[in-house]
């Protein structure tokens, strides 16, 4: 499952950042590194970008970057 | 200046220890965004601090004096941009990055690194944190928010923190002056067990990580998207990383946290609501415009009528002749015009100042993203375009944080079409002298639905513009959107006076500068060559005067040029001058129709001086349409220097501003054509 199409209010783990280049460099530095917990927090007005809760802070990021976050529910 | 700088420091970085005390010292605050930075160089350096240039937000370095100890010589305090991480990806963060490893502006480089660390946001501030530290310069980390963190259930033990880090670790809370002598101390023995000045940063590739032999990121960034290797490689020491500072910060840190949704997550469920958001943002910039536009005008009024009061007591007080029309004409109607513009900026710079601190500003970019996106720019765009409706040059420096350059490019081509507090003096005088009274709907007056209408017509000009752009010379696939949503906080009154200051004696400087300068350059323009036959009345001799000046005969040649705009070569000449700044046009017209030394209201006599105004036939000369065609005119050419001055700055090439200004006057000139010609064809006047 990716970032943008996760459930909100629901915490999963991020599995990997697929995106090369400085974008998902700059994407990890903020803190989505396999492992850590992420949560969708809400979409804005227009349905995008979208608000996520990750170590502790918030993050606003489009959709088309949540495409490239893979990520795991459970646990 | 600083080529003898530097040879100083050269010179005293060979000295032993007990020389630095003698010399003054250069101290770097660096920190994320956010973080308190700000607030923490406030309380350091007092009103001991000066802004280099234009500021945006914190887009230039800021520069104060900090007392480490009453013995010492003041340190000079410098606020860096805030960035995420030395792996810059803005303009914002490429200078700070530049300055923390001493490749920045010379005299610059650091005797010492205040990092500045969120205590509510620990690991991912330390990310960066850990990084200077792996470039061995001495650093002091300032924990700020630590009554935040306490407050939210945070224990940090300090101590185990600064041992995991190597370095020295200082909970501090900025507002109540809070640990800042600890601070002080923590830096002033960190340079003094130092032998001697650091060394110049290591090169990129040669930190051998925290603490010996860990990873580390700082090895060189490869350049091409085709290395995966590369990357692969970057990603992984990332990935050590953010699994290093975690060990230290679970070691140091209890958390008695139960993941409960936090107060600002509480305030966006109204302030970011579907329905609720756009409502909040609608009513947030009403209330800045009617502050703007009702509240200012009494204190403006107020500076208005003081400056012609001391016009007239000087002129009554001096012999006629040239030095008192210089001085009157000149020199107190042009410092007059600055500074009743004075309390319309200070009422916007306040209000953006508390958006800002408050962290609304952040969720203004998220709800406007999707819309800006639609003409191909940023959410982060929104910000620099909505100060650029206080002044585009501000705005235009607070594009830096736009990580895509042709994104800020395109930003700051239309910055300029948000109808900025310079064209407002314009407006209302078009207004009061031939829209004042009348009501739309029996209750809601023309004037303010004109304003409004200039406003709407900025914003939809610069849509166009941009989606142009975007889509010709700028065309770029879209640039990521990573935001931050700081956490809301009470704006601190303190840093939002500080902003007010600096940004209000800035542009008094340049107002005082520029626009005196104008204004003086203006009126000898008007004065000279002097006429040669003695008036038989002293209006019929000014009136001749000025058509024989230099001015005159300027506006008399591009007179066939603006005709067919509807305007004359009086209005001629209030356009030349406006190129210096828009304002200035007022304090044109006020000479070219002789009403300086009226002893009624001034800006009412200019109102009556324009009503009153013949073409040579005997038709009047200003009409509604005249004023409107210059409305447009005024709102959509690039009639202000120091807008070319800082797109020259900021964009580093002569190309940008003069395509600017060219592509604007072309706009207006069609525009202001459609609106007269298209006016008397369909039979107004």
């Amino acid at each position: 499952m990716t970032l943008d199409t996760m459930p909100k209010d629901v915490t999963a783990r991020v599995a990997s950042v697929e995106m090369n280049g400085a974008h998902g460099l700059r994407l990890m530095e903020m803190g989505l590194v396999p492992g850590a917990p992420v949560r969708v927090v809400k979409a804005a007005p227009l349905g995008d970008p979208i608000q996520v809760c990750i170590r502790n802070y918030h993050l606003a990021l489009r959709r088309v970057e949540a495409q490239a976050i893979e990520v795991t529910l459970g646990e | 200046m600083s080529a003898i700088l530097d040879t100083l420091v050269i010179e005293q970085s060979a000295l032993p220890a007990e020389a630095n005390r003698a010399r003054e010292l250069t101290i770097v605050v660096a920190g994320n965004p956010n973080a308190g930075k700000t607030s923490l160089f406030n309380s350091l350096t007092g009103l001991r601090q000066k802004v280099a240039n234009y500021p945006g937000v914190t887009v230039e370095s800021k520069m104060g004096q900090w007392t480490l100890s009453p013995e010492l010589p003041p340190a000079r305090l410098i606020d860096l941009p805030g960035l995420y991480s030395l792996a810059a990806t803005s303009l914002d963060e490429e200078i700070a990055r530049d300055v923390l490893l001493g490749r920045g502006p010379k005299g610059m480089s650091a005797d010492a690194i205040i990092v500045v660390v969120d205590a509510t946001n620990l690991v991912r501030n330390l990310y960066l944190a850990t990084q200077l530290i792996e470039t061995k310069q001495p650093i002091v980390i300032a924990l700020t928010m630590f009554d935040l963190a306490e407050r939210g259930k945070l224990k940090i033990d300090v101590e185990k923190l600064s041992d995991a880090l190597g370095v020295p670790v200082v909970p501090v809370v900025a507002k109540q002056r809070r640990g800042l002598g600890d601070l002080a101390n923590r830096v002033l023995n960190l340079i003094e067990t130092l032998p001697m000045r650091f060394p110049l940063p290591l090169g990129e590739g040669q930190g051998e990580g925290l603490r010996g032999g860990r990873p580390s990121t700082l090895s060189p960034l490869p350049t091409g998207e085709g290395d995966r290797a590369d990357w692969k490689d970057h990603q992984t020491k990332l990935i050590k990383r953010y699994a290093l500072i975690e060990r230290i910060v679970s070691d140091a840190v209890e958390s008695t946290d139960e993941g409960k949704p936090g107060i600002s997550e509480r305030i966006d469920r109204v302030v970011t609501h579907k329905i609720l958001g756009p409502v909040v943002l609608i009513v947030v910039m009403l209330l800045v415009f009617q502050a703007i536009f009702s509240w200012a005008s009494l204190p403006m009024s107020l500076i208005d009528n003081v400056f012609s009061a001391l016009g007239d007591a000087v002129r009554a007080h001096l012999p006629a002749g040239i030095f008192t029309d210089l001085l009157t004409d000149g020199i107190i109607a042009g410092v007059g015009g600055v500074l009743a513009f004075l309390p319309q900026i200070l009422l916007l710079f306040l209000f953006i100042s508390i958006l800002e601190d408050s962290g609304y500003m952040a969720r203004a970019a998220f709800l406007m993203d999707r819309l800006m996106r639609a003409v191909g720019l940023h959410g982060k765009a929104f910000v620099p375009l909505l100060s650029s409706f206080a002044c585009a040059v501000p705005g235009i420096m607070a594009t830096r944080t736009i990580e895509n350059p042709k994104d800020r490019i395109a930003t700051i081509m239309i910055a300029p079409f948000m109808s900025c507090s310079a064209r407002l003096p314009v407006y209302t005088l078009m207004i009061a002298a031939f829209f004042s009274g009348r009501k739309v709907l029996g209750v809601i007056s023309l004037g303010a639905v004109i304003i409004l209408a200039m406003y709407i017509l900025g914003i939809a000009v610069a849509i166009v513009v941009a989606w142009i752009l975007k889509h010709t010379i700028l065309n770029a696939p879209p640039p990521p959107f990573v935001m931050e949503l700081p956490p809301y906080r009470v704006p601190d009154f303190g840093n939002v006076g500080h902003a007010l200051f600096s940004r209000c004696s800035i542009f008094l400087k340049r107002a005082g500068t520029v626009i005196l300068a104008i204004s003086i350059l203006l009126w000898a323009l008007m004065a000279f060559p002097r006429g040669g036959s003695a008036p038989s009345s002293p209006d019929g001799g000014k009136a001749v005067q000025i058509e024989n000046s230099f001015a005159g005969r300027a506006g008399r040649l591009i007179e066939p040029a603006i005709k067919p705009l509807g305007f004359d070569w009086k209005i001629g000449i209030g356009l030349i001058s406006s190129f210096a700044a828009r304002e200035t046009i007022i304090s044109t017209l006020s000479i070219v129709y002789n009403v300086g030394e009226s002893p009624e209201n001034k800006s009412s006599s200019l109102v009556d001086a324009l009503r009153n105004a013949k073409r040579t036939d005997g038709s009047p000369l200003w009409t509604p349409l005249v004023g409107l065609s210059l409305m447009i005119f005024f709102l959509l050419a690039c009639q202000c220097m120091s807008t070319v001055a800082i797109v020259r700055r900021e964009t580093n090439s002569w190309r940008w501003p003069i395509f600017m200004v060219s592509y604007m006057l072309v706009l207006a000139y069609v525009a202001s054509f459609i609106t007269y010609q298209g006016g008397h064809l369909l039979g107004f006047s």
